[in-house]
């Protein structure tokens, strides 16, 4: 008996850019992973990029777009993705789905914890993101 | 000093009851317990039990239930324990007891715990086949099983025992006599007044009361077994029963014995400290005689004994035990009746204030000194007031406010708050003052009821003095300027109830609305999913459609339950825990095909775990062609409705448990609240569904359904408490619809029924009132809602298969759909998948998905590796 397995296609090409694109930055270049109706305000989806890392994409009620780890450094869970936006004072924040942690999603860290069970901070890296021809979020 | 230093000391105490148990745990609590070696000589084969509670065996309630000694106590003290093995003589000269089998023990300290034995009236044929008295689990036992042939039973004794007796021959389904010499009912407690609308609303249960009438002797058949009762007004009460309850007596043979002075009416003489004559031998309970010349009948006198002996015995200093406030508030056969202080006013210059509504059932007399002070009461029918005049009488203050105020109903009543002084005593069973509530909160943070009475054991007793707690604790943290803040999170700051009650009232549907109008900032993971419930709960469309969607936990986002690997488990609802072999067998392809794991809930369904979310649309495509339907095992809502096989198959069954499980569960399916809601339905006493330890739980008995509420399991255990007895179908049901919807009116976010109903103000009489009687005219209201809910029901997931708009979140990557996500991984284990654990090489599980996918012949499989 074996594992079926199959390869990862079907991630978008920059070149594919429109108006609507929502694009995150790798630290080499600008990749677009979905348009900006593909995102519900309040809570975010998953992007796969093709060296298998994974960013968690969102936008808020206002509009502002938002693209962290997708990892939990907590669980160590590809679920970021699947939590939900808030904020905490004036600070916007995300809340991992599974033991609930919440994070500042102006710096990445962990509002409840400052490190990890595996003694690492826990800090998530915050992602350029931007709507085509805009820029929005971290980007320079 | 420790024992090591020095030979330990032999402490032997005689008998295990109530008294003698709350000796142990307050000795052990002394340091100074550790120089003792401490042995126990019981004659009953049970640990100390409730005794109190004793009727409780009939409710379904067992012989564990009532256990006052909790496990692990005995061997984490060393005592050592020797049930049904009594103590048969004293050797004071030799400091030796001797036990039933011979054996024999020697002791530095004696304890005399012995209580006390029923009072039989030396009457004819009291010993006949069919007579019983009422003391022990045993005898418990034993008036059950002759209840099962008899129709008709009689109690002597018209007294707090009696009609504690009473109920349980009621319980057991007999025709009920009492029969009482004196002239009134409870001519202890309470006076004539107060009896005779006892008496009246004892009689409105079934109840047939015969006063002025003592026994004069017990009629037998042939056969030597019971056929009547004798009573000495010359009457012959029919009966096939006859239980003797007519008061008790010390048990202090043993001391008579040995020569240990006696009081004239029993009872082992003891001073202050509860020592005997003998300074080795000290004697606590029922079976002493106290040093104010009483023999105390009740468990609050007697506890107070156990902590003197126990502090005599540590050489702590004490003022030690002069006497007891014999208050009293009870319920019996579900009558309230309460005295405390002096009740029938026997000090020079008392005065009575009174007032009576025998048409409501109602009665309170206060008994006023001639300085004006409270000197006790009596209350019968309605005893809220007694939590707050018992410790005025006890104090003997003068009352701040007019004594008629107090007596009178709400309605008609202005009396402003009514100040306690700090030295009177809030709780009895445990002594505790209101200063030292006070003490607790202010000097030692406690910050809540449950922690004052973790601290300083107050309400933890008879509990009758915790809404006065409540009050006392609240009054103490806002004196502190602690704020009690009770909102739901910086974004509301309303409680969930308030915000039900809004969103109920003002018809606003979105969160958006909500925080826009009600609140601040964008909402959290707290009030988001709490709004989204409220919402749900009051029926506003899908979960997942609108701006709803966005606010629901992980677990509804999905329709599934996330697991620590990121991937989803998924449960179809099997109603009652019944399934045709065709489900099962759909549920078992499905979860080959997709190479899920599966394992059986306690629920009484099926869990299949490992799913991604590429997949959960595929697996419910079939599940939902197979006919089945959203278990709801992500949401917070009706879980499962689990049940016996009841009398269809059972021998033991005495109703169809299945066919009503199965018809809750269909009704209550999707219902959204404040928490998860478990129900269980068992066909007899037996209780194999174990239905009391759920939200709402059923029972059946011969005469139909009794209904239990508040119970949990999980890490807070709690036993459901028996909300309504014997009810039929509809009446049953309509009660559960308005148990549920005025908890999901009134609870707090994530409050599960048994937090919910130990926090609710006026605890279970107030729930029975709201449901059963609606005392809050809110009835109407909430049978509509539920009807609202039943009507509106659509399973979530069929109608989200059938819509592309809910269907699009169902992919793990919005930039490369189908794809599933290649971080969940799995190792197999025992035949089956398990998730990956950090470091090991697991493989992703493939079941292609989506609309262009590759039709799936076969399941994804792992190699099954052997070692």
């Amino acid at each position: 008996m074996t594992v079926q397995t199959r390869d990862v296609h079907d991630v978008r090409d920059v070149r594919d850019v429109g108006i609507h694109d929502v694009q995150i930055h790798d630290g080499t270049r600008w990749h677009a992973v979905c348009t900006l109706d593909d995102l519900q305000p309040g809570r975010g989806r998953a992007v796969l990029l093709e060296d298998a890392r994974q960013v968690a994409v969102f936008v808020d009620r206002a509009g502002t777009l938002y693209a962290v780890d997708n990892l939990d450094p907590f669980s160590g869970a590809q679920v970021l993705s699947r939590g939900l936006l808030g904020s905490r004072g004036d600070r916007p924040t995300l809340a991992s789905p599974m033991y609930k942690q919440v994070f500042d999603l102006t710096d990445g860290r962990c509002l409840d914890d400052e490190t990890a069970p595996d003694g690492s901070p826990a800090v998530l890296k915050i992602w350029p993101v931007r709507l085509a021809g805009s820029v929005a979020g971290g980007a320079k | 000093m420790t024992p090591d230093h020095r030979a330990l000391r032999d402490l032997v105490l005689v008998g295990h009851g109530m008294v003698g148990q709350r000796f142990l745990a307050a000795f052990t609590a002394q340091p100074a317990a550790r120089g003792w070696r401490i042995t126990v000589l019981a004659e009953e084969p049970w640990p100390a039990y409730d005794r109190v509670h004793l009727s409780a065996l009939f409710d379904g309630r067992t012989a564990e239930d009532l256990s006052l000694c909790p496990p692990g106590f005995l061997a984490e003290h060393g005592i050592d324990l020797r049930l049904g093995d009594p103590v048969t003589a004293i050797d004071r000269a030799g400091r030796t007891v001797t036990t039933r089998s011979g054996a024999e023990l020697r002791y530095d300290a004696l304890v005399l715990a012995t209580g006390s034995v029923p009072f039989v009236p030396p009457v004819p044929g009291k010993d006949a086949p069919g007579c019983h008295v009422y003391r022990t689990i045993e005898d418990v036992d034993a008036i059950r099983a002759g209840a099962e042939e008899a129709r008709t039973g009689v109690v002597v004794g018209g007294g707090l025992l009696g009609l504690e007796a009473a109920g349980a021959l009621r319980a057991g389904g007999l025709t009920t006599h009492v029969v009482e010499f004196a002239p009134r009912l409870m001519a202890v407690q309470v006076d004539d007044g107060g009896g005779a609308v006892l008496r009246r609303k004892i009689e409105d249960l079934g109840v047939t009361v015969h006063t002025s009438a003592g026994a004069s002797g017990v009629v037998t058949g042939e056969d030597g077994q019971v056929t009547g009762l004798a009573l000495s007004d010359g009457r012959e009460l029919a009966a096939d029963l006859v239980v003797f309850s007519a008061g008790v007596r010390a048990r202090d043979q043993l001391a008579r014995d040995c020569d240990l002075p006696v009081g004239a009416h029993g009872g082992v003489v003891v001073d202050e400290h509860c020592r005997t004559a003998d300074p080795a031998v000290l004697a606590i309970g029922e079976c002493a005689q106290a040093a104010d010349g009483r023999v105390y009948g009740l468990v609050a006198p007697g506890y107070q004994m156990a902590e003197t002996a126990a502090r005599t015995l540590a050489e702590l200093p004490g003022e030690g035990f002069t006497g007891a406030d014999t208050s009293t508030r009870l319920k019996l056969l579900g009558v309230d009746v309460a005295s405390f202080g002096d009740p029938h006013g026997t000090a020079e210059g008392a005065l009575d204030v009174l007032y009576s509504d025998s048409r409501g059932g109602v009665y309170r007399k206060l008994v006023i000194g001639p300085d004006g002070a409270l000197l006790g009461g009596v209350l019968v029918g309605d005893t809220d007031a007694y939590g707050t005049l018992r410790p005025l009488a006890v104090a003997g203050k003068p009352l701040t406010v007019p004594a008629e105020q107090l007596v009178l109903p709400a309605g008609f009543a202005n009396a402003g708050p009514v100040a306690l002084p700090d030295g009177a005593v809030l709780c009895s069973c445990h002594n505790v003052t209101q200063g030292a509530v006070r003490a607790a909160v202010r000097d030692q943070g406690c910050d809540s009821v449950a922690a004052v009475r973790k601290c300083t054991r107050a309400g933890t007793g008879c509990g009758s003095c915790v809404k006065m707690l409540g009050t006392v604790v609240t009054e103490e943290l806002e004196a502190a300027g602690v704020s009690t803040d009770k909102g739901l999170c910086e974004h509301f700051a309303h409680t969930r109830a308030e915000l039900y009650e809004i969103v109920r009232v003002t018809g606003i549907d979105s969160f958006s609305d909500l925080l826009d109008r009600h609140g601040s900032g964008e909402g959290c993971e707290v009030c988001k999913p709490t709004v989204a419930s409220i919402l749900a709960s009051l029926g506003n469309g899908h979960i997942l459609d609108g701006e709803q969607g966005a606010l629901q936990d992980s677990n509804d986002h999905f329709l599934a339950n996330l697991q620590r690997n990121g991937s989803y488990s998924v449960v179809p609802r099997v109603p009652g825990g019944e399934i045709t072999p065709e489900g099962l067998i759909a549920i078992g392809e499905i979860a080959r095909d997709h190479g899920l794991y599966t394992k059986l809930t306690g629920g009484q369904r099926i869990d299949m775990f490992g799913a991604t979310v590429d997949e959960l649309p595929v697996i419910w495509r079939k599940l939902v062609d197979a006919g089945f339907e959203s278990g709801h095992a992500y949401g917070k809502s009706l879980r499962t409705v689990k049940s016996c096989v009841g009398e269809t198959w059972c021998r033991y069954g005495v109703q169809d448990s299945t066919t009503l499980a199965i018809e809750l569960e269909l009704r209550y399916r999707g219902l959204r609240s404040p928490h998860k809601l478990k129900s269980a339905v068992s066909g007899c006493a037996r209780e194999c569904a174990e239905a009391q330890s759920k939200d709402f739980g059923i029972i059946a008995t011969s005469a139909g359904w009794n209904l239990y509420v508040g119970g949990n399991g999980g890490m807070t255990p709690r036993h459901a408490d028996l909300l309504a007895a014997d009810l039929d179908r509809e009446t049953l049901i309509r009660t559960i619809d308005r148990f549920l919807m005025f908890y999901i009116r009134t609870a707090d976010r994530l409050e599960r029924t048994s937090v919910w109903l130990e926090r609710l103000e006026g605890g279970l009489d107030h729930l029975r009132a709201v449901v059963l009687d609606d005392s809050l005219g809110i009835a109407a209201e909430l049978d509509d809602l539920m009807a609202r809910h039943i009507g509106g029901y659509q399973d979530e997931w069929a109608e989200t298969l059938a819509d592309p708009d809910r269907m699009r979140r169902f992919s793990s990557f919005v930039n490369a759909p189908g794809t599933p996500d290649p971080a969940v991984t799995f190792v197999p284990e025992r035949g089956q998948i398990r998730p990956a654990r950090p470091g090991e090489a697991g493989r992703s599980l493939t079941a292609l998905t989506g609309p262009n996918a590759p039709v799936l012949i076969a399941g994804a499989r792992l190699e099954v590796l052997t070692p």
